[in-house]
């Protein structure tokens, strides 16, 4: 790709139109400006895309199995651990990682911190394709995928957690698609809905943290209806959703840098030089802000086992592994963050955001899925629910690169 | 947003803030505080000191509710054994009730407990429930609705006893399987379940559920020999309709003794409660952040352009 873009004169498409004369077409966008040929060239000379192949070539046929001859062929069906890694990975983790959206559109459209704005979009996309992803999963593992709509137009359970995080994250679906229609706008040369969602960009930034507050935090409050069955240390009736909005915020930020880091290294073509002069000082920025939020985290943490009196567990193999997972998960990226923000070494934050994240993704399956029925016994998902994971993960993947491509997400859209 | 803002502006954005406040405020409504279930709700005594383990109510529950064949006959002992994960057998999808057997020291043969749902008196399947899938009607019966139920298994989750099963093995038709105390065969009718009828030692007793309380006490002051002094299910959970005597600690024969006392939902209150208030403080909150942030940025421009007039006139 990026030796094409050389080559040719106009591309990569950063504007309306092709030259004096003409607009680039719909057909032209979408195949960046190449001739099928030359996609299809480039599409076969990625060694990535034959990675992706080969996980989708196994993952769609076992995505036929689950839909057609049920979840039970393809995961353990158990009615002990009703929750497997499809919800512990693609709900509880992808919904934090993809609270970038919220935080960047406060900091920037709140807070007027216009020195983020070169990373706004791609953080909201990041936020929009993370929780339509979280969706997929949830259609995988739900047992009816076709009443998705039901707790909206069927039938009400108000009093649930599940009916707000249903609500919220559909509220919040469409606050992220207006927060991006801008950059398609821009692409499909819609002006003036540009102008009508710029116009109410403070309230749908606004209406993005009531509901992010609030669904993030109802993904832990869902726990508290197992008060018994989780491991004391990862139960807080009254603050685990604190426990899970707080370590949202950290992870968001932490996946923006991480998505940045790539795109700087595989996709600098398709990067505007505001994008990458100032990715350095916009990455310090955010580990910075991940470095308050995970102390603040680790405070809330330590409250909690102080309130419910829980030291004795600390002491246990249990608390060991508790310990563990905080200090690999938050407190190495945290020291990271600090000694990177403080040396201006920004190949350390990057290091610490990837160990962040993973701690996050560790966390929430140590909920779900160890933690869990802690007094009875543990399960390891089959490998077909693990390659359901990694399948819906390629998809995401895929469509990521897809609109980083072609929409100005990294780079600006040129007037003409 | 760096014009000024105005009138029209403001009453644009606080449309939009509120319209997803309404659509949040669907959120929420907690159960009334004080519930102590329905008056004259009926539930059964189970005493465990009377249970042989027959399975003759698994046989008696598989028949009345046409749920399909047992992978052996109900004669057969060896279903007692741990599974692989070293677990007794639970209700699942293929059976509402199951008997195990428990050795304990505090007796000199074997013991017996019949599991199925305990019908609580404030469900937590229920309230965990985003589509209200499930009832708990005045007879005391804890029923589900599987034409809304969407298959989230939330209710498997929120259950305590762990006695909601998914039919995991159904993709056209799945459903949650769990006991619902012959509903709609029986106890409408007012008539003890299934597995009560067929119990021939009459380790099971139908009736409202205040006289069975009021009768597990009585069996206990009668004979405190031979029963350990608690009723099982008169707290548990916040109460269930099926209450338990035992011989031997409850948690000897596989009771969970760490079910909270009180209804599940009050451990999702806390989180509930700060729901309107986020929907209500936060848009005043940030509207306030932006408001002083854009003011601020203002007033840096407005002195930067002063100095730049004041140091030299740049003309247009």
């Amino acid at each position: 790709m990026k030796a094409l873009v050389n080559e040719a004169p106009g591309l990569p498409i950063d504007r309306s139109r092709k030259d004096h004369a003409s607009s680039w077409n719909v057909r032209e966008k979408l195949l960046l400006g190449l001739s099928v040929r030359d996609y299809l060239a480039q599409m076969m000379r990625n060694p990535v895309n034959w990675v992706l192949a080969a996980i989708l070539l196994l993952g769609i046929p076992l995505l036929g199995q689950r839909y057609l001859f049920g979840l039970a062929t393809v995961t353990h069906g158990s009615q002990d651990y009703p929750w497997g890694l499809l919800l512990g990975f693609g709900l509880f983790g992808m919904v934090p990682l993809s609270a970038s959206g919220f935080l960047l559109s406060t900091a920037v459209e709140i807070f007027h911190r216009k020195d983020f704005l070169p990373i706004e979009r791609l953080a909201l996309l990041n936020g929009l394709l993370g929780y339509f992803f979280a969706v997929i999963y949830l259609l995988v593992d739900l047992g009816m995928p076709w009443r998705l709509t039901y707790p909206m137009v069927v039938s009400f359970g108000p009093a649930a957690v599940l009916f707000l995080v249903a609500w919220h994250v559909a509220t919040y679906l469409s606050v992220q698609i207006a927060e991006m229609v801008p950059a398609f706008a821009e692409w499909v040369g819609w002006p003036a809905a540009k102008r009508w969602i710029k116009s109410i960009a403070l309230g749908l930034t606004i209406a993005g943290i009531i509901l992010s507050t609030l669904h993030q935090g109802a993904l832990g409050a869902l726990f508290c209806y197992a008060p018994a069955k989780i491991h004391p240390l990862w139960m807080s009736p009254e603050f685990l959703w604190l426990h899970f909005f707080c370590s949202s915020i950290f992870a968001g930020l932490c996946m923006v840098i991480i998505v940045s880091t790539l795109l700087k290294h595989f996709m600098a073509w398709r990067c505007d030089d505001r994008f990458l002069d100032n990715l350095d000082r916009i990455t310090i920025g955010l580990a910075k802000g991940s470095a308050y939020a995970m102390i603040t985290y680790l405070v809330i943490k330590l409250v909690a086992i102080a309130h419910d009196q829980e030291w004795q567990y600390l002491i246990t193999g249990w608390g060991f592994y508790y310990l563990l997972e905080l200090g690999i998960g938050v407190v190495l990226p945290m020291v990271m963050f600090a000694r990177g923000v403080r040396n201006h070494n920004v190949a350390i934050l990057r290091f610490g955001a990837l160990i962040a994240v993973l701690g996050i993704i560790w966390n929430r399956l140590n909920t779900v899925l160890v933690a869990y029925n802690w007094r009875h016994y543990q399960e390891l998902p089959t490998w077909q629910e693990t390659w359901i994971v990694f399948t819906v993960l390629a998809f995401y993947f895929i469509i990521y690169r897809f609109i980083l491509y072609r929409l100005p997400v990294v780079f600006a859209w040129k007037q003409p | 947003m760096n014009g000024p803002l105005s009138r029209r502006n403001f009453l644009r954005t606080g449309l939009a803030t509120f319209c997803a406040t309404l659509i949040g405020t669907h959120a929420e409504k907690t159960a009334a505080r004080d519930f102590e279930g329905y008056h004259q709700s009926k539930g059964v005594l189970v005493d465990l000191t009377r249970c042989i383990g027959c399975r003759s109510c698994e046989a008696a529950c598989n028949k009345e509710q046409g749920l399909p064949p047992p992978e052996t006959g109900f004669d057969d002992p060896s279903v007692f054994q741990l599974d692989e994960h070293g677990q007794p057998r639970r209700p699942d999808d293929r059976a509402y009730t199951v008997v195990n057997r428990y050795e304990t020291e505090f007796a000199d043969h074997p013991l017996f407990r019949k599991i199925q749902c305990n019908h609580c008196l404030e469900p937590a399947c229920l309230t965990a429930c985003f589509v209200n899938a499930y009832t708990k009607t005045p007879e005391g019966a804890v029923i589900y609705d599987a034409d809304v139920c969407v298959g989230c298994r939330t209710c498997m989750i929120a259950c305590p006893f762990s006695i909601p099963a998914f039919k995991y093995s159904s993709a056209f038709e799945p459903r949650i399987m769990k006991c619902i105390f012959c509903y709609d065969t029986r106890l409408v009718n007012g008539l003890p379940p299934a597995c009560v009828e067929a119990c021939p030692t009459e380790a099971l007793t139908f009736g409202e559920r205040e006289t069975l309380l009021r009768i597990g006490r009585k069996r206990i002051r009668e004979r405190p020999n031979r029963y350990v002094d608690h009723v099982y299910g008169e707290h548990e959970a916040g109460g269930t309709a099926w209450l338990y005597l035992s011989g031997v600690p409850h948690d000897e024969v596989g009771f969970d003794m760490d079910v909270p006392k009180q209804p599940i939902i009050t451990y999702v209150k806390d989180f509930l409660a700060i729901v309107p208030m986020v929907l209500t403080i936060w848009p005043a909150l940030f509207a306030g952040f932006h408001l002083l942030a854009s003011r601020e940025q203002k007033t840096i421009e407005t002195n930067h352009a002063s100095q730049e007039d004041s140091h030299e006139s740049t003309g247009q």
